[in-house]
C-alpha cells in the first residue's frame, strides 16, 4: 500500500508473475518480465537519447500510438525514464498536432506506429534495437532515477477539448493513478486472473483503468483493434476467443453491442465485470447487456479526465424500467464529491436541490500544462476553507442528490457536450468556424435527440464547403459538425447573444 | 441511390462519398457513423442489415452499401 510511483505495480506483477501475459494485442504479446526489462532498456535509451542530465526529471514525451503493444511499452518506458508520456493520435490534423507539441515543447517524440507522422520521432524498432545492444550498466542508471521520482510527479497528460480553440492538456500524477488503482482494486469484483479488453484509445483516460488495474492484479490487457467497433462482426468472437472476463468501456463502445444485436451471432461467457462511463447509459443498452451476461456485475462510473478517471461509481442492482435514472452513485473512498452553487459558491446539502459538482482529493490532476489561465478556472480553493489551500475541482457538471445519498447527473452548465464518446466544446468548434474569412456569426449546437452537431451560421451567402476545407484541417473528425444551417441572420436574445436555446429547438 | 447519398452526407458532410473506395479500410468512417448509417439503411429501405453483413466489403463504397442494400430489397 506504500507506491510513490506507478512502477511499482509493474515490478510487483512481474515478480509474482513473470510468465504471464501483460500485454496482448492481435499481433503479438509480452510477458512481465520481458516487459519489465524491455521498458527499464528502453528508458535508458530515451535519457540518453533526449541528452537529460543525470538530475533532470519530469519532462513531457510525446508517444504516437497505434492500437498495439508497442504503445503501452513505450508508455511505460517514457515513466522508467523519470519522464511523462503524452499520447497523440496519429490521425489528427497535421495542425491539432502541431498545436499539441507547442504546447507540450516535448523532450523527444518516439512513435508506435508505422503511420506518417508530421515530425520526426524515434520509432519503437529503433528504440528496442538500440535497447538490445546495452549492456548491464543501465541497471543502475535507472535504479538511479526511479529514486528521483516522487508520487506528486506528473505521470501522463491527455489532451482535451479547449474553448479556446486550443486543446488542452490535462496533467496527472503517479499519486492520483495510485489513489484510483487502490480504489478500484477495494470496491469492485475483479476475477482472480483479470483479462481486460481495452476498447478505449490511449488517449484518453478510460484507457488508464485498463493499464493499471491490470498491472496491479497481474492482469492481461488484450486490445482491440478499432476496426472492430466499426464493422463489429468479429468483435464478440475475439473476446471470446481470449477469455476476456473485464470491460472497462466507453458507453458509445457498449452500445455497438445493444445496437447491432452483437448477442444474435455470440455470446462470451466468460464476462464477469462490466463498467461503463463516458456518457449516460440509455436503460434499454443496459437492460440487453444484463440480459445476456447475467451473472455479470455492472457499474456505472462517473468522472472528468481531471479527477484521474472516476470519482463515484454505482454498481446496478438488477433490471432498470426504461423510464429509471441510475445514479452515478457515491464518491469513492479518500475523495470528497459535493454540489455548489455556481453563483454564490454556496454547498448545497439539500436533497433534490441542483448544483455543480465539485471533486476533493488525491485525484485532482495537477493542472492543464502549461496553461494556468484554465487551470485557475477549474482547479479553485474550496471557498469553505479560509485557513489553509484546499483545492477542489469545479467539473462543470450539474446533479443532484436523492433521499438516500445517490446523486444524479443531470446536465452540463456550459456548452459541454459527450459525442460518440468524446469530450467536445462547442466553443472550440465556434471559434475555428469564426476565423473563416466568409463567416459573420457561428453558434454549434447539439441536438440531443439526433445525436447530431449542428452548425448554425450566417454570412453573405451559403459556403457549406468552404467551413468543411477549412475545419478539416484543424478539427478532428469526430468534431466536425453533422449538419450545416445556412441562416441570413442568427436568432440573438435579450442580450444581444446568439439565441442558442432558440436553435436548439429548431428542427 | 440518391436517397443512400442523402443518408451518407447527412452522416459525415465532410466526406466524399461519390468518390471515396475505402471508406472502412482507409478508417473514414467511424463506429458511430456506422451506426447512424446502418439505422437510416434500415428504416428508409425497410431492410434489417444484420451482425454478418457487417463487413468492409459491404461499407467501403457508397456503390458497395448500394448494392448490399439492392440485394436485400430482392
Amino acid at each position: 500500500m506504500n507506491e510513490y510511483n506507478v512502477l511499482s505495480f509493474l515490478e510487483s506483477s512481474a515478480a509474482k508473475y513473470p510468465e504471464r501475459v501483460a500485454f496482448k494485442d492481435k499481433d503479438e504479446a509480452i510477458n512481465y518480465n520481458d516487459l519489465l526489462i524491455r521498458c527499464q532498456k528502453i528508458a535508458f535509451v530515451i535519457r540518453k537519447n533526449a541528452q537529460m542530465e543525470s538530475f533532470e526529471k519530469n519532462r513531457p514525451v510525446a508517444v504516437f500510438i497505434d492500437r498495439n503493444i508497442k504503445s503501452l511499452q513505450l508508455f511505460l518506458s517514457v515513466v522508467y525514464s523519470g519522464n511523462f508520456y503524452v499520447p497523440i493520435d496519429p490521425t489528427l490534423p497535421v495542425e491539432r498536432i502541431q498545436a499539441m507539441l507547442e504546447t507540450l515543447q516535448p523532450a523527444r517524440c518516439l512513435s508506435a506506429t508505422t503511420r506518417k507522422l508530421p515530425v520526426e520521432a524515434d520509432s519503437f524498432d529503433s528504440l528496442v534495437e538500440q535497447a538490445e545492444a546495452l549492456d548491464e550498466d543501465y541497471c543502475e542508471e535507472i535504479d538511479r532515477v526511479r529514486k528521483l521520482v516522487i508520487d506528486t510527479d506528473p505521470l501522463y497528460a491527455i489532451f482535451t477539448s479547449g474553448t479556446t480553440g486550443v486543446p488542452k492538456s490535462v496533467l496527472v500524477s503517479h499519486r492520483s493513478v495510485i489513489d484510483l488503482v487502490h480504489r478500484f482494486a477495494e470496491e469492485f469484483p475483479f476475477p482472480d486472473q483479470p483479462v481486460m479488453a481495452n476498447q478505449a484509445p490511449f488517449d484518453f483516460d478510460v484507457s488508464v483503468k485498463d493499464i493499471y488495474n491490470s498491472l496491479n492484479l497481474g492482469g492481461t490487457v488484450v486490445i482491440v483493434p478499432k476496426s472492430y467497433f466499426v464493422m463489429p462482426a468479429a468483435l464478440l468472437p475475439y473476446l471470446q476467443e481470449n477469455n476476456v472476463n473485464v470491460l472497462i468501456w466507453a458507453v458509445s463502445a457498449l452500445r455497438i453491442v445493444q445496437n447491432f444485436k452483437l448477442f444474435d451471432e455470440c455470446i462470451p461467457d466468460s464476462i464477469s465485470l462490466v463498467m461503463f462511463s463516458g456518457e449516460v447509459m440509455p436503460i434499454k443498452c443496459l437492460n440487453y447487456l444484463m440480459d445476456y451476461w447475467k451473472d455479470a456485475t455492472f457499474v456505472n462510473l462517473y468522472g472528468p479526465t481531471e479527477i484521474t478517471c472516476n470519482c463515484s461509481s454505482y454498481i446496478i442492482q438488477g433490471r432498470l424500467n426504461d423510464t429509471d435514472n441510475i445514479p452515478i452513485g457515491n464518491s469513492f473512498a479518500n475523495t470528497e464529491m459535493f454540489l455548489i452553487n455556481p453563483d454564490t459558491m454556496q454547498r448545497i446539502r439539500k436533497a433534490g436541490e441542483r448544483g455543480e459538482i465539485c471533486v476533493k482529493g488525491s485525484c485532482l490532476a495537477l493542472g492543464y500544462y502549461r496553461n494556468p489561465e484554465q487551470t485557475e478556472l477549474a482547479f479553485v480553493q474550496d471557498p469553505e476553507v479560509t485557513a489553509y489551500k484546499d483545492l477542489m475541482y469545479r467539473t462543470g457538471d450539474l446533479g443532484y442528490y436523492d433521499e438516500s445519498g445517490n446523486l444524479y447527473y443531470v446536465g452540463r452548465k456550459d456548452h459541454q457536450i459527450k459525442h460518440m464518446g468524446h469530450r467536445i466544446e462547442m466553443g472550440e468548434i465556434e471559434t475555428v468556424v469564426n476565423a473563416i474569412d466568409e463567416i459573420k456569426m457561428a453558434c454549434a449546437v447539439y441536438k440531443e435527440s439526433k445525436e447530431m452537431i449542428y452548425l448554425y451560421y450566417s454570412a453573405d451567402s451559403e459556403c457549406d464547403n468552404i467551413i468543411i476545407k477549412q475545419i478539416r484541417k484543424s478539427l478532428p473528425a469526430f468534431m466536425l459538425p453533422n449538419k450545416f444551417v445556412y441562416m441570413k441572420e442568427l436568432p440573438m436574445n435579450a442580450h444581444a447573444k446568439i439565441d442558442r436555446k432558440k436553435l436548439a429547438e429548431l428542427e | 441511390m440518391e436517397e443512400l447519398m442523402k443518408i451518407l452526407n447527412e452522416a459525415r458532410p465532410d466526406v466524399d462519398f461519390e468518390n471515396e473506395e475505402a471508406l472502412i479500410d482507409d478508417g473514414i468512417l467511424v463506429s458511430f457513423d456506422i451506426i447512424y448509417i446502418v439505422n437510416a439503411i434500415n428504416e428508409e429501405f425497410d431492410i434489417e442489415v444484420n451482425v454478418s453483413q457487417l463487413k468492409p466489403e459491404n461499407f467501403n463504397s457508397a456503390k458497395a452499401m448500394w448494392d448490399m442494400i439492392q440485394k436485400m430489397q430482392e
